[in-house]
């Protein structure tokens, strides 16, 4: 009896020290979220004083102050983003889940060798081609070209592998023959019943493709140099360079609230299937 | 039996038709670019102001270029190199000890923890952060007015502001510190994975031998996780070779104090910015394409021998 009492209590204890553990890290991922949330609420003036996490009154003014400033044009820059984003987020999973259809669902040579290829190229890293694809851009006049980050999504060999095992797992060709006997194109057979069936898959993918499109800075930085143009990231740059200063404290964490609230909303709705696509996505060979 | 043939031919039809799209795009804005930096690396091809330098052809002097130490005698890709390796060694490691740590509490049998679809959801979000948004924020609660100096200054710690990012060790350690909440989130989801996809009966016998939970660790648990870890690890490492929206945006793109934080890819970045120096530029990917190859299969060699 006192043996079980002591293991409880022992058991209790650790339990404490567990949840303290995995919260102090909760706590830390949220604290960052927290304060830039609570400091685009102040004013510049509450800001400059003492720190505290109670929320300021001047959230619609900071909010004003940003979405008309002169110099850094972020509702510009979201729109241009988000064309971006979307168009690239449903080209990729679009065209992966097609290429991949492909390769699975029929018979035709060099296949092996075809799917060896894209898996090969996989290992590439994409800064590898940005020197050869920024000088083809302004060889050819296209800086400055939203499609120019868009249209490259269309080969992606890491969705496209992650779409040829859902197929694997999930597609019976029992299916697709029953399609083809009703007497649809092979193209509709797709769209119509393989597209349906890799509804998971596609959502995950898509949402993977939207973040790292929506946050990528590296390209759109050497490709876009009009004003007009930029993306959201860029601006935060920008925002870096300006002077400090003189800055609007407030209005400048509006502008950073404003390049992450898209992304930290569509997550919060959907972080569920996110978490389950990070290991499922890379579960390779 | 031959009308059969003949509608096998006509389907793999379909097959090459569905995968043209991606090997079209493929060639021209993957591919060719890629031979193209390659080609270039070998090219003198620059712009001095108004006046364009090349290309002409010569050999490998870029990569000499690149090798040969400055004035000051040090070379500067090596520099960057070990500027990003640093950076990237003192986020990884913490992020390794704790997502494992994380991972074994979150996966115990016995501390059955509640509540791990919140928890997981929220330790991942950092990593579907805009790191210039990220990084940029950082600026501002580390800057001389901010919420770090702010709070420092209250605790009666400091009575004057410390300007983090322009002290070496501090500027290198937001850094790493911002790649440590990105990443160690993703990496402990990886692990969890990886434990449970051990099998479970393999921990029960080890239970009913009454085995002590650091025994099951490293004789179970870490053995039979070796192929999750090296792959988290060297892609992480991969990552950590590309360091570039971080420290680009926290150093406005300077690489300060001193080039502290200056990483190879920031390097490749001012070569094709202003200079549109392709010639340059191509050496360092290609350059940075061959050390990240050999640490891979280095780093592979090394943790898969040991059995």
């Amino acid at each position: 009896m006192d043996i079980n009492k002591k293991a409880t209590v022992r058991l209790t204890i650790s339990r404490i020290l567990a949840y303290a553990f995995v919260l102090f890290f909760c706590f830390m991922c949220l604290f960052f979220i927290l304060l830039l949330v609570v400091n685009a609420t102040k004013t510049n003036f509450q800001l400059q004083g003492k720190f505290s996490l109670v929320p300021g009154t001047n959230f619609l003014a900071n909010l004003k102050s940003a979405w008309t400033d002169s110099s850094i044009n972020i509702p510009r820059g979201m729109i241009n983003s988000f064309i971006v984003a979307l168009t690239t987020s449903v080209l990729t999973t679009y065209f992966s889940a097609l290429t991949a259809y492909g390769i699975h669902a029929y018979d035709f040579r060099f296949k092996k060798a075809i799917f060896a290829f894209i898996l090969g190229v996989m290992m590439i890293p994409t800064q590898v081609n940005a020197v050869g694809f920024v000088q083809l851009a302004y060889k050819f006049n296209l800086t400055n070209q939203l499609w120019l980050l868009i249209i490259p999504g269309i080969a992606a060999p890491a969705v496209f592998f992650y779409m040829k095992q859902y197929l694997e797992a999930t597609l019976p060709m029992e299916m697709v023959e029953a399609s083809r006997i009703d007497g649809s194109s092979e193209f509709t057979t797709f769209n119509r019943i393989v597209l349906p069936i890799m509804k998971p898959a596609i959502a995950v993918q898509m949402i993977f493709s939207f973040v790292e499109s929506w946050n990528n800075f590296f390209l759109p930085s050497l490709l876009l140099t009009e004003a007009e143009k930029k993306t959201v990231p860029m601006m935060m740059f920008q925002l870096r360079s300006a002077d400090y200063s003189k800055f609007d404290l407030g209005k400048m964490y509006m502008f950073i609230l404003l390049a992450v609230l898209p992304v930290v909303v569509v997550y919060l709705l959907v972080s569920k299937s996110i978490i389950k696509g990070v290991t499922s996505g890379s579960v390779k060979g | 039996m031959d009308n059969k043939k003949k509608k096998s031919i006509s389907y793999a039809k379909w097959g090459y038709i569905f995968i043209i799209p991606f090997f079209v795009v493929y060639f021209i804005f993957a591919l060719y670019p890629t031979l193209l930096t390659v080609y270039n690396s070998f090219f003198e091809n620059y712009r001095e102001g108004l006046v364009q330098v090349g290309p002409n052809f010569v050999g490998l002097q870029n990569y000499i270029d690149l090798l040969t130490p400055g004035k000051d005698g040090t070379i500067g890709i090596v520099r960057y190199f070990g500027n990003t390796m640093i950076m990237w060694i003192i986020g990884s490691v913490p992020q390794f000890v704790f997502a494992l740590l994380l991972a074994l509490v979150f996966t115990s049998a016995r501390l059955k923890i509640k509540g791990q679809g919140v928890m997981k959801s929220v330790i991942y979000m950092p990593n579907m952060i805009m790191a210039a948004a990220f990084s940029m924020l950082f600026f501002s609660v580390f800057s001389t007015v901010g919420p770090a100096n702010q709070i420092l200054a209250a605790m009666g710690i400091l009575d004057k502001p410390i300007d983090f990012i322009s002290i070496k060790t501090s500027a290198r350690g937001l850094v790493a510190f911002m790649n440590f909440l990105m990443w160690f989130g993703n990496t402990t989801i990886m692990l969890i994975a990886g434990i449970q996809g051990i099998d479970e009966s393999l921990f029960e016998s080890a239970r009913i031998d009454g085995a002590k939970s650091t025994r099951v660790f490293f004789d179970i648990t870490l053995p039979l996780l070796r192929p999750i870890l090296i792959y988290v690890f060297i892609t992480s490492m991969i990552g950590g070779l590309r360091m570039f929206d971080v420290p680009q945006v926290l150093s406005k793109g300077i690489g300060m104090p001193d080039r502290s934080t200056f990483t190879v890819v920031m390097l490749l970045n001012n070569y094709l910015g202003g200079s549109k120096n392709y010639g340059m530029a191509g050496a360092v990917s290609v350059l940075l394409f061959i050390v990240t190859a050999i640490l891979s299969i280095f780093v592979f060699k090394y943790l898969n021998k040991k059995e």
